[in-house]
C-alpha cells in the first residue's frame, strides 16, 4: 500500500513543532502500525534525516509504554494499543495524521514521546497497600469471593497507558486513578487505606494538571484494555465517603 | 548412543582455534555446607546484620525494575537503606516482566495433590537438565510460598476458586497444580504489586527512582564496584552515580536473536559492561526457545509475540500425517489423517513436556515437511494447537472464561478466529538462562556487585521450566538478595568515593568517547540493519540446534560484522539530546560482542543439553544427548581483553540429592 503521514516533528519541549510530511511506497497490511514507523525510520537515516522519535517496548499490548494519536484517535481506529494496530485496518492511498498525546500534564519531550511521569506520581501518593516485604500471612488466611477478584482483576487490566488522559477533552487522569481505587478498593486487603488512598490520588492529580471528569466517556471509549466509566463512579464515591469520614 | 565424546577426542575446536583460553577452576563458597533444607536458614543467620540507623548511611544502586530490581529495591527501601533506582523505560511499571503471562509457581500444596518444596526442588533440577546448582533451587524453592502471601498481600489480583480461595493450575513440564495465575496477565499483575511497592519507597523518600536513564558503564574501585555511569536519555547527560554496593536486574539478552519475545529496548548493556570490568558471565548459550509463540509472518516483522503454554494444558498439538495435507483447512483433515506427535512420541507427559522438548519436536515435524501455515523462508513454520476437543467436552464459554484474552490476542494479530480455527504456534527465542555468574549470596565475581533476576545464571540449568521466571525474579528481589546484601553491607560503609577519583572518571570518560565515537562513524547502514544481521546468524548457528562447523562460521560472520559495525554504522543527531539511534547503537555492540561469546560457549559444549541441541551429540533415537562426564559443570566466562582470547572457569556442578540421570519423557 502507498500511505502518506502526517508526523508532528518537536525538537523538545520548547521548541513549537509541527507537522512534516512523508511518504511511504511499500507497506504490507501485516505490519503493525510501529512497524511501518520503524520502516519509515530507516528510510529516514538512509536518507541523512533524524528518525521519528516514539516510545514503544514489548509491543504485545502489554506494557503501556506505546500511544500515539493516529487521525485524532488516542491508539487510532481500533479500541486497542498502537502496536497491536496494524495496517490491514488502512486503505491504499490513505493519508494519516501521527501525533503525540495532548495533555499538559504530559509534556511533549520529543516528536512523539511524552512525559507520563505524573502517573507514577499519583500511584506513589497512595496506590498501594502499605505491607513490608515478609510481614504477609499465608495468602489462603483471606478469602475473597470470586465476583469481586474478577471485577478487581478487571480494574487492576490498566496498563497505564494514558489514552484516558489523552481521549478526554478535559485531560483528565480519572478513569486511569479510578481503576487503582476500584482494584484495591474491591480487595479485603485495600480496606484500611482505602479513604487515604483516594484522597491522596485525587489531590496528586489535580496538582499534576490533569482535568476534572465531565462523563463525556471518550476515556473507557479508547482504553485498550476496556476499563469501564463506573471505576469513575467508584472513585466519586469513595471519595465521597472518605469526606464524610473528615478525611 | 552414537557419537558419545570420550575425553580423548575432545580436542576442543575453541582451543584449537585460540578462540578461548582454560582458567583456573571456580566455586560457589558461601552455600553453608550442611544438609540442602538447613542452607538457607543457616545462611540468613550467618549474614551479619546492619543495625537500622547504620542503614541509612548505606546507598545501594539498583538497575532494573521489573519483578528482581523492583521488589529489591521496594524491600531495601523499607529496611532503611538508600536506594537509587535506574530504568530506562519511562515508568518502572513498564519493565518487560510485565509480559509474562502464564503463571508463578510456589509449593504451596494447595491442591493435595503430593506437591511439596522438594517437589518443586526436585523437577526444577531436572528440567533444568542438571546444569544448574542444588543449593540455589533449593532455596528457590523453599521461598515460593511466601512470594504468593507477600503478593496477595499486596493485592495482586490473582484467580480464586467460589469459595474464596486462590486457584491453581498445572503448567508444562509438571504433573502437579502448582501455578498461580492471574488469567493471561499474571506477570502484568505481579510487576504492578512490586510496583506500587516501589512507588510506596519513592513517596517515603528512602527509594530515588530514575527512569528514562540507561547504565553504561560499571564504576569499580579498588576492586570493588561502587558505582555505575548512567546516560540521561531525555537530556543526552552522562551522570556519575556512586554507592556501597551495586544490584544489576537488568533482564536478559534474548534480543541477540533481533526477533524474540523480549520487549524491544531489553538488552545485555548492564551486564555486558560488568563484564568487561570483571563479572564473569556463565552458560550465555543457554537460550529457552519458547513453544507456543505466534508463527512469523514476513520480513518487517519486529518481534515475536508469546502465547501462555498454559493453553498446552487444555489444547492438543497436532500436523497432519501427510504432506500434501499441510494446506487444506485444519478442520477438513479426519482425525485418523492427524499426528499427535507429542502425545505419541511421550505418552506419559504428552502435550505437557518441557518446553525445550515442546519444541524440539516442533521443529522437527516443520523440517520434514509436515508444518502448516504460510511458507516463510522455504518451508511451513508452524503446528497446530487445537480446542476442539475442550471446545466439545468443557464449552466455549469455559474455555473463554480461561484463556479468552490469549485468544483475543491471537485473533488481533493473525486475523484467524481460533476457537473456530486451530492456532497456529512455532517456537522462539523468549527467555536466557545464562547470565552473570554468581555465588549463593548472588555476588558475582565483583565484590560488591550483586546480580538478581534474568541477569544472573544460577537457577533455571540449561533449561527454565514454565512459570518459574516470576518465582525466580520475585524470591531474588523480596527475599534472597535484600537477606544476602546486607553480609556485604554490615562490613561498610565503605570508604568515601568521590566523582573525581580516577576509576570513576575513566569511567565516564569511556562512555562519552563511546558515544561521540558512535556519532562520528556516519557509514551507511542504519544500527538496525547491523541487529537483524546479527540476529539471523544466531538464530541460523546458535538457535535450537548446533554444531562444530556452524558456530565456527558463525564466529568468522560476528567478527566481521563487529568490524563493520564500527567503520559504517550511520548514527544521526547528537549525544545531548533524546536520541533512540544512539541508545540502539551502543546496545547492538553489545550485544554483537555477546552473540560471539555465545557462539564459543556453545562450540565449547559438545553435549546437547536442555534448550539446545548438539548435532554432535544425540541417541540413536535422535533424542539429545547429555554428557556428565565431561560436561557436568558452569561455563564462566572472564572477559580476555579487546584483543584477547575468553577465559574459561569451570564451576563444577555437585549433585548430592536429585541424581543425574538421562531426562526422558516417554
Amino acid at each position: 500500500m502507498k500511505i502518506t503521514l502526517q508526523v508532528w516533528r518537536q525538537d523538545g519541549p520548547q521548541d513549537p513543532g509541527g507537522l512534516h510530511g512523508y511518504q511511504l511506497d511499500e507497506v504490507s497490511e501485516d505490519m503493525s502500525f510501529l512497524e511501518m514507523l520503524d520502516v519509515l525510520n530507516e528510510d529516514l537515516i538512509l536518507k541523512g534525516e533524524e528518525p521519528v522519535a516514539f516510545d514503544s517496548d514489548c509491543r504485545e499490548g502489554i506494557c503501556g509504554m506505546c500511544g500515539l494519536m493516529i487521525n485524532g484517535q488516542a491508539h487510532g481506529p481500533e479500541v486497542t494499543t498502537t502496536c497491536q494496530l496494524h495496517m490491514r485496518t488502512f486503505k491504499d492511498g490513505d493519508t494519516i495524521t501521527v501525533e503525540p498525546w495532548r495533555a499538559d500534564a504530559f509534556p511533549v519531550l520529543k516528536d512523539l514521546v511524552v512525559d507520563r511521569s505524573a502517573f507514577d506520581r499519583i500511584i506513589a501518593a497512595g496506590g498501594f497497600v502499605s505491607v513490608n516485604t515478609g510481614a504477609a500471612p499465608d495468602a489462603h488466611a483471606v478469602p475473597v469471593p470470586k465476583d469481586d477478584a474478577d471485577k478487581a482483576f478487571a480494574s487492576a487490566a490498566c496498563i497505564g497507558c494514558g489514552a484516558c488522559v489523552a481521549a478526554c477533552p478535559n485531560a483528565s487522569g480519572m478513569l486511569f486513578m479510578g481503576a487503582k481505587v476500584t482494584h484495591l478498593g474491591l480487595l479485603p486487603q485495600g480496606q484500611p487505606e482505602r479513604d487515604a488512598r483516594v484522597v491522596k490520588m485525587v489531590s496528586q492529580h489535580d496538582h499534576e494538571g490533569f482535568g476534572g471528569c465531565t462523563n463525556i466517556g471518550e476515556c473507557a471509549g479508547a482504553c485498550p484494555k476496556e476499563i469501564p466509566l463506573d471505576v469513575i463512579s467508584t472513585l466519586n464515591k469513595d471519595l465521597r465517603t472518605a469526606m464524610r469520614h473528615g478525611r | 548412543m552414537t557419537d558419545t565424546l570420550s575425553p580423548e577426542t575432545l580436542e576442543n575446536a575453541g582451543i584449537a582455534h585460540g578462540l578461548y583460553r582454560d582458567g583456573e577452576a571456580i566455586a560457589d563458597t558461601k552455600a553453608p555446607k550442611v544438609e540442602v533444607q538447613d542452607r538457607w536458614r543457616t545462611r540468613q543467620f550467618e549474614a551479619a546484620l546492619v543495625n537500622p540507623a547504620n542503614r541509612r548511611k548505606l546507598t545501594v544502586i539498583v538497575v532494573g525494575s521489573g519483578l528482581a530490581g523492583g521488589a529489591a529495591s521496594a524491600t531495601l527501601g523499607e529496611a532503611g537503606y538508600n536506594v537509587k533506582t535506574f530504568c530506562y523505560q519511562d515508568s518502572p511499571r513498564r519493565a518487560h516482566s510485565i509480559a509474562a503471562q502464564g503463571g508463578i509457581n510456589a509449593a504451596k500444596n494447595y491442591k493435595e495433590d503430593g506437591d511439596s518444596v522438594y517437589r518443586l526442588f526436585y523437577d526444577t533440577v531436572k528440567g533444568g537438565d542438571f546444569r544448574s546448582r542444588e543449593s540455589n533451587v533449593y532455596r528457590l524453592a523453599e521461598v515460593s510460598a511466601s512470594i504468593i502471601d507477600q503478593c496477595v498481600a499486596q493485592g495482586v489480583p490473582f484467580a480464586r476458586e467460589y469459595g474464596g480461595l486462590l486457584d491453581n493450575r498445572s503448567f508444562g513440564g509438571v504433573q502437579v497444580s502448582r501455578t498461580f495465575y492471574a488469567r493471561g496477565q499474571t506477570g502484568q499483575q505481579l510487576l504492578i504489586g512490586a510496583y506500587q511497592a516501589l512507588e510506596r519507597q519513592v513517596a517515603a523518600g528512602s527509594v530515588e527512582m530514575h527512569t528514562r536513564h540507561e547504565m553504561l558503564e560499571l564504576v569499580v574501585v579498588d576492586g570493588r564496584a561502587r558505582g555505575v555511569i548512567v546516560r540521561d536519555m531525555v537530556t543526552g547527560e552522562v551522570e556519575t552515580h556512586l554507592a556501597d554496593a551495586v544490584v544489576l536486574a537488568s533482564g536478559g539478552y534474548g534480543n541477540v536473536f533481533y526477533l524474540s519475545t523480549n520487549a524491544m529496548g531489553c538488552n545485555v548493556t548492564a551486564t555486558w559492561r560488568a563484564h568487561r570490568k570483571g563479572a564473569y558471565f556463565s552458560n550465555p548459550c543457554y537460550t529457552q526457545i519458547h513453544p507456543t509463540c505466534i508463527p512469523v509472518s514476513g520480513e518487517h516483522q519486529s518481534k515475536l509475540t508469546l502465547m501462555s503454554e498454559s493453553l498446552r494444558n487444555d489444547g492438543r498439538i497436532w500436523v497432519p500425517k501427510n504432506r500434501e495435507d499441510c494446506d487444506k483447512d485444519p478442520r477438513e483433515i479426519k482425525e485418523e489423517d492427524r499426528d499427535y506427535y507429542l502425545e505419541r512420541i511421550y505418552p506419559a507427559f504428552g502435550n505437557l513436556v518441557p518446553r525445550d522438548i515442546a519444541s524440539r519436536q516442533a521443529k522437527n515435524v516443520c523440517d520434514e515437511g509436515r508444518g502448516v501455515g504460510p511458507v516463510v523462508g522455504d518451508f511451513r513454520r508452524g503446528v497446530y494447537l487445537d480446542f476442539a476437543e475442550v471446545i466439545g467436552r468443557q464449552g466455549q464459554a469455559w474455555v473463554a472464561e480461561k484463556y479468552g484474552n490469549l485468544f483475543d490476542m491471537y485473533q488481533r494479530i493473525t486475523g484467524e478466529n481460533p476457537y473456530e480455527v486451530p492456532m497456529r504456534i512455532y517456537p522462539a527465542v523468549h527467555y536466557t538462562m545464562g547470565g552473570l555468574w554468581v555465588d549463593y549470596d548472588l555476588q558475582s565475581s565483583i565484590p560488591g556487585l550483586f546480580v538478581a533476576g534474568e541477569a544472573n545464571f544460577s537457577d533455571h540449568g540449561a533449561n527454565r521450566l514454565g512459570a518459574s521466571a516470576l518465582m525466580q525474579g520475585l524470591a531474588d528481589g523480596y527475599f534472597v538478595l535484600p537477606n544476602t546484601i546486607r553480609d556485604y553491607l554490615s562490613h561498610g560503609p565503605y570508604p568515601t568515593v568521590t566523582e573525581t577519583h580516577d576509576d570513576v572518571v575513566a569511567a565516564k570518560t569511556s562512555v562519552d568517547d563511546r558515544l561521540r565515537t558512535l556519532l562520528s562513524i556516519n557509514g551507511e547502514r542504519t544500527v538496525d540493519s547491523f541487529h537483524k544481521e546479527l540476529g539471523h546468524v544466531m538464530w541460523e548457528y546458535c538457535g535450537m540446534e548446533r554444531s562444530e562447523t556452524g558456530l565456527l562460521k558463525a564466529i568468522d560472520l560476528i567478527r566481521g560484522l563487529k568490524d563493520e559495525f564500527w567503520r559504517n554504522v550511520r548514527v544521526l543527531g547528537a549525544a545531548d539530546t533524546l536520541n533512540q539511534s544512539l541508545e540502539k547503537a551502543g546496545r547492538v555492540a553489545d550485544l554483537i560482542e555477546l552473540g560471539e561469546l555465545m557462539c564459543i560457549d556453545a562450540l565449547h559444549r559438545r553435549e546437547s543439553c536442555g534448550g539446545h541441541f548438539r548435532e554432535e551429540s544425540q541417541t540413536e533415537e535422535g533424542e539429545a544427548l547429555r554428557d556428565d562426564v565431561n560436561f557436568a559443570y558452569v561455563a564462566a566466562w572472564e572477559f580476555g581483553g579487546d584483543d584477547g582470547a575468553p577465559v574459561l572457569h569451570k564451576e563444577d556442578l555437585v549433585f548430592d540429592y536429585v541424581h543425574l540421570k538421562q531426562r526422558s519423557y516417554k
